[in-house]
């Protein structure tokens, strides 16, 4: 029953993954990447991490990709033009991929954790459950969990910062339209 | 299950990100790539906490949801204000700080 799960969820994210990859279009991209975000979820559940995964299905694939789905329709899709910049890109990139994943097997596989090939210590009900992990966040990791309130208030003000810089000088392009617009078509 | 299946998952995941990152060429996709690898990452952190009997792996990987959630928005604000600017929304034509 376990191996059946993990290899549906396996394939759903592989799947998902190569959509994301593959496909021409953002948009499908994006709920590529929801497909592939729920079954990390699941694979997450079958290893004792639920509280992982409901955050998993609860931030990513619901807010996160909220956030994708607004952008992606605000700014439209463009078309990747069909020249290549750089010669061979598309015969070299799957080329180094591989490589790379040869090298990480190799360096996982060969090295000599022994527990690799187990299925884990047998755990108690309790691991992984949001009390336990609620614990660990606010007594031992508890600097760590402030510092990354404190990052999320950074990226949050930054974007803040980023999409709104516009409006100030919207005021001033719309005194001087013509020097601007001379500008970006001699771009 | 043993854990070799779900490191080797992990991996071939990341592979798939990074091949992503190298092919494709608007901004958006290759942040969704970027999201794969992170996933990837958090799918090895968790294997390996289960695989001591460890919750603390766990929390790492909730970390990296976090420094990937700020990532994501940062990123995406970027690439708003790039199309506010009617700038190409594409990576080998961004290839000056000061275009």
């Amino acid at each position: 029953m376990e191996e059946a799960l993990f290899f549906v969820a396996a394939i759903g994210a592989l799947a998902g993954a190569a959509g994301v990859v593959a496909l021409r279009n953002a948009f499908y991209g994006v709920l590529a990447l929801i497909v592939h975000l729920f079954s990390l979820a699941a694979l997450f559940l079958l290893l004792n991490s639920a509280f992982v995964a409901a955050a998993q299905v609860v931030v990513y694939a619901g807010a996160v990709m909220v956030l994708y789905v607004f952008v992606v329709a605000y700014v439209g899709d463009a078309a990747e033009p069909a020249w290549e910049p750089i010669p061979g890109q598309r015969l070299l990139a799957p080329l180094l991929a591989l490589a790379l994943f040869v090298e990480l097997s190799v360096a996982v596989l060969s090295s000599s954790l022994l527990a690799l090939g187990g299925e884990g210590p047998d755990v108690e009900p309790g691991f992984g459950d949001p009390a336990a992990i609620g614990t660990l966040l606010l007594e031992k990791f508890l600097l760590p969990f402030e510092a990354s309130s404190l990052l999320l208030l950074l990226a949050a003000v930054g974007a803040v910062v980023l999409a709104a810089h516009r409006r100030r000088e919207e005021g001033g392009r719309a005194a001087a339209p013509a020097g601007e617009r001379g500008e970006v078509a001699a771009r | 299950m043993s854990m070799e299946w779900y490191v080797v998952l992990s991996a071939l995941l990341f592979t798939t990100g990074a091949a992503g990152i190298l092919v494709r060429r608007s901004p958006l996709v290759i942040l969704l790539c970027l999201e794969l690898m992170l996933n990837a990452g958090n799918l090895a952190l968790i294997a390996f906490s289960r695989m001591v009997g460890n919750q603390e792996g766990q929390v790492f990987a909730l970390v990296v949801m976090v420094v990937a959630a700020c990532e994501v928005v940062i990123g995406l604000g970027l690439i708003v204000a790039l199309f506010r600017r009617r700038l190409p929304l594409d990576v080998d034509e961004l290839r000056e700080l000061r275009g």
